[in-house]
């Protein structure tokens, strides 16, 4: 296999970061709406930790994109 | 296909260079400045003419500053609103660049790992100098919180160094990554809206509103996200822990 195809194979399983994330956002909002939906009152300070916790989870599919940033970089 | 990560590309517009540092004039830079002159007027004028029963634009910017201070309150403690310049310049100077960035035809400052960068960096040395400057040596304290084992130190005190000095990291790598990722997809969608012509073409001409008005959102939501966990930061500086 050349060089440059395993490059683009590479940048593209990077992607599959995406998936996890997908899952993580996933469980914090439905438990976001959950815990609502039982205490409707916390929802102003729940949101604060939902956003903490939503930035939280997003950074490590982030992270696999600068990693596909990276390798095209480097191809 | 045009390459989506051409318009991401900085051009020099006044080239100036001091030794071996280039300091030259983006497109990026310019954007910065307008950002902060938007910021200014948008700002500045509503504050130099306060009135007790505020109009508008006035009650505009209160409740922003208002949700800021609370903010700061609730993750700080008393001492929250002594933060609340630079987490307020923080929070409209990415907001303004963000949003700048959505007007088709002009370029993200915040898409550039420098700008978040630099920014991110700034809002690391502010917590870890207020750390020390409110416990002094005994900040270094965090890496081995109280209560944890003996045993268990000489393995938590490398763990916390790395999650400590992963912070500015992940602060920057989010704000870069998310603006450029929104970019990068409004940026092929369009370009599949042209190669695809008027017959098929707005199929994904439709989908790039749907993006843009995410956009939006998420212009709000990163600069929401970085004021809050460098409260966060600060607030862990200060209560350690």
């Amino acid at each position: 296999m050349e060089a440059g195809a395993a490059a683009f194979i590479g940048m593209g399983l990077a992607a599959l970061g995406f998936a996890g994330a997908g899952i993580g956002i996933g469980l914090i909002f439905s438990k976001m709406i959950e815990s609502v939906a039982r205490q409707p009152a916390a929802e102003g300070k729940l949101g604060k930790y939902v956003w903490i916790g939503f930035a939280l989870v997003e950074t490590t599919a982030l992270y696999g994109l600068v990693v596909a940033f990276i390798i095209m970089g480097s191809r | 296909m045009e390459n989506p990560l051409h318009h991401f590309e900085l051009h020099t517009l006044v080239p100036i260079r001091i030794g071996g540092l280039d300091l030259s004039i983006t497109q990026g830079v310019v954007m910065m400045w307008l950002a902060v002159a938007a910021a200014f007027a948008v700002l500045f004028f509503p504050a130099a003419r306060l009135k007790l029963v505020p109009g508008r634009r006035q009650s505009l910017v209160e409740m922003a500053v208002v949700f800021l201070r609370d903010m700061s309150v609730e993750l700080i403690g008393k001492k929250g609103p002594v933060f609340l310049p630079l987490l307020a310049a923080l929070f409209f100077f990415v907001l303004f660049c963000n949003l700048l960035g959505l007007i088709p035809g002009t370029f993200t400052a915040t898409s550039q790992i420098f700008v978040t960068g630099a920014l991110a960096v700034t809002a690391y040395f502010v917590s870890v100098g207020v750390g020390l400057k409110y416990h002094g040596l005994h900040y270094f304290k965090i890496f081995a919180p109280t209560g944890t084992p003996s045993w268990l130190v000489p393995l938590m005190v490398p763990i916390e160094v790395i999650s400590h000095l992963a912070r500015p990291l992940s602060l920057a790598l989010r704000l870069f990554a998310n603006m450029t990722a929104g970019h990068t997809i409004l940026a092929v969608l369009f370009s599949l809206t042209v190669s695809l012509g008027i017959a098929l073409g707005w199929l994904p001409f439709g989908f790039t509103v749907a993006i843009y008005l995410l956009e939006f959102a998420v212009a709000f939501i990163q600069a929401y996200i970085f004021t809050i966990l460098t409260t966060v930061y600060i607030g862990d500086a200060v209560h350690l822990h």
